[in-house]
């Protein structure tokens, strides 16, 4: 959907005439009571459910939990993908024209928040005639923006499904995303952001700021099962190559992650990410308190963090739960005790999903009841 | 659900439920599948939370539409403000836990008032287990000795000096047994004590 009207970013710039890609499934019923909206993490897009006809491997990315008779059941809610300005899937990005130069973007895309990401949400949202939505929901970043949703437009959603996420980044999490920033920005072939006239891509600052990425992804144990010491190379019995090249299986699949992740992936779309990620932090405006951010929230909440998650671990989900709790906030929380780390909450694992499915009942209980 | 529906499912739940005034804001700690909080919300228009371990309870209780927080009640209910609910309850629960005395104390810190309900270890049958040199297995302790989740035993007179040692004052105990009040010689006929508390006022 094309947007005419200018968007004024936290940063004080703004985007003139930009375009917002959305998929949507199931059916808006007639008091357009049942949307839920979903928002994406990092690498992922509107694309949330279903496969392409005739496109194979084009699985949405959260397919497992939105669908007919998913835990998110698209037969009864009416459930809207959408992709983030910045974003490489279709929204204008640093890739596109910017019509004050009629070049591309580049490195001149301005710095995108969480909020602003919102605010372009809730366009989209008037512009489908949607006043309120039976539930936003996100995992990771995608959490921080349901979570945005209910203190930026506590009116506008009756639940607000926030999954291992946070209401900030830690230092450390921080300190990741800058190096994998640095891997970008110090790769000869990224230009200052203008690689795109230069007709090449900074593939290796890519790879490997996905390569550190995808370790925090996953959790210590999870890597030791799947990799432990193995050697890429069992038939050459074991034997060290005394190089660096790859010996061990690990780096194997981290340095296929990274190619992989670079063949698609826009270096400018992974700096804004990455920023907008370490920016979040909506209780700064209320001098670091979260209970009283969220006191404008007035939204039924439900959370989901994994034990194994080190990235955003069960403690920054608490936290959110303390400041509802203390605002008497009805929220479910759930500490789902899987093993994979954050990667967790987009993979299967029927007590998670059963529970969200559990919940969804109760929001569809309530639209039924109001009906 | 209903008070006739709480009372054939749960009658110590309801005998309790009577103590919870309407509108009022509760915590219940190892709230289970979720029914006491769930008559609480739909009969008498309370609000809260129940807080529970077990994956499958958590479950139980989000499909009834109870608000329940995933947590070890082991480790304190530290997100919880002083006396941010105006009833706390531990149901049957109580004696599961290693740190009794801390999460006594931290029940009553979180709640204006608390009701707190345990298997009554005195009840005669447990006794002629006893005496019969057997650990008990009854109804209201249904395990074996070494597979059992209790891993505290006390009887009323017990508990009251636990109650006395944290500063409490008993506004109310009672025995039950089969969920029915026992008014005669309660530590010897009742299966399962209940115990309404809370701080003594500091003058």
């Amino acid at each position: 959907m094309q947007f005419e009207q200018p968007l004024w970013l936290q940063s004080g710039a703004s985007l003139h005439n930009y375009m917002l890609m959305y998929e949507t499934y199931g059916t808006l019923n007639a008091d357009k009571s049942n949307a839920v909206l979903v928002c994406h993490a990092l690498n992922a897009s509107h694309h949330v459910a279903g496969e392409y006809e005739g496109v194979p491997k084009s699985l949405g990315w959260w397919d497992n939990m939105v669908g007919p008779g998913k835990p998110l059941d698209t037969d009864k809610f009416f459930v809207i993908g959408i992709n983030n300005l910045g974003s490489c899937f279709g929204s204008t990005g640093p890739m596109h024209v910017n019509p004050a130069t009629g070049k591309p973007y580049g490195a001149a895309f301005p710095v995108v928040t969480v909020e602003d990401w919102v605010a372009a949400q809730a366009r989209l949202a008037d512009e489908l005639g949607i006043k309120q939505f039976a539930a936003v929901m996100g995992g990771s970043l995608g959490g921080m923006q349901a979570l945005a949703w209910s203190i930026m437009y506590p009116d506008r959603l009756r639940h607000c499904v926030v999954i291992a996420s946070t209401a900030k980044l830690s230092a450390q999490n921080i300190a990741f995303n800058d190096v994998a920033r640095q891997a970008i920005l110090s790769d000869p072939d990224y230009h200052g952001g203008d690689f795109y006239e230069h007709g090449v891509v900074p593939k290796n600052g890519l790879r490997v700021a996905r390569m550190v990425g995808h370790i925090t992804y996953l959790s210590d144990d999870d890597m030791a099962e799947k990799f432990g010491r193995k050697l890429r190379d069992a038939a050459e019995a074991g034997a060290y190559k005394f190089d660096f090249g790859v010996d061990f299986e690990i780096e194997s699949y981290l340095r296929y992650q990274g190619d992989k992740f670079s063949e698609y992936f826009d270096a400018n779309t992974y700096l804004l990410i990455t920023k907008a990620l370490d920016y979040f932090d909506p209780a700064r405006a209320h001098g670091g308190d979260l209970a009283k951010t969220l006191a404008a929230t007035k939204a039924k909440f439900f959370l989901a963090s994994f034990t194994t998650d080190w990235r955003f671990s069960p403690e920054r989900s608490q936290e959110i739960v303390q400041a509802l709790v203390t605002n008497r906030r009805k929220v479910t929380y759930a500490e789902i005790d899987a093993p994979h780390g954050h990667d967790a909450f987009l993979l299967e694992d029927p007590r998670y999903l059963n529970l969200v499915r559990a919940y969804y009942g109760q929001v569809w209980n309530e639209i039924k009841e109001a009906a | 659900m209903n008070f006739n529906d709480l009372s054939s499912a749960r009658p110590d739940l309801a005998f309790i439920a009577h103590w919870v005034p309407s509108n009022s804001h509760v915590l219940d700690v190892g709230c289970g599948d979720g029914v006491m909080m769930d008559y609480l919300q739909s009969d008498k228009q309370c609000s809260g939370y129940g807080i529970e371990i077990a994956d499958d309870k958590v479950l139980d209780s989000t499909k009834r539409g109870v608000q329940v927080i995933q947590q070890d009640m082991e480790n304190g209910l530290a997100i919880f403000g002083d006396n941010s609910f105006d009833t706390v309850l531990c149901l049957s629960s109580l004696q599961m836990m290693k740190h009794v005395e801390a999460l006594l104390r931290d029940i009553v810190r979180v709640g204006k008032e608390a009701i707190v309900s345990f298997p009554n270890f005195a009840y005669w049958p447990h006794r002629v287990a006893l005496l019969k040199g057997r650990m008990p297995v009854s109804e209201s302790l249904p395990y074996e000795w070494y597979d059992t989740p209790n891993v505290r035993c006390a009887t009323i007179t017990d508990f009251r000096d636990l109650a006395a040692e944290c500063g409490l004052e008993v506004i109310e105990c009672v025995a039950l047994a089969e969920g029915r009040r026992v008014s005669f010689l309660p530590n010897l006929r009742g299966d399962l004590a209940v115990f309404r508390l809370r701080k003594k006022a500091t003058h």
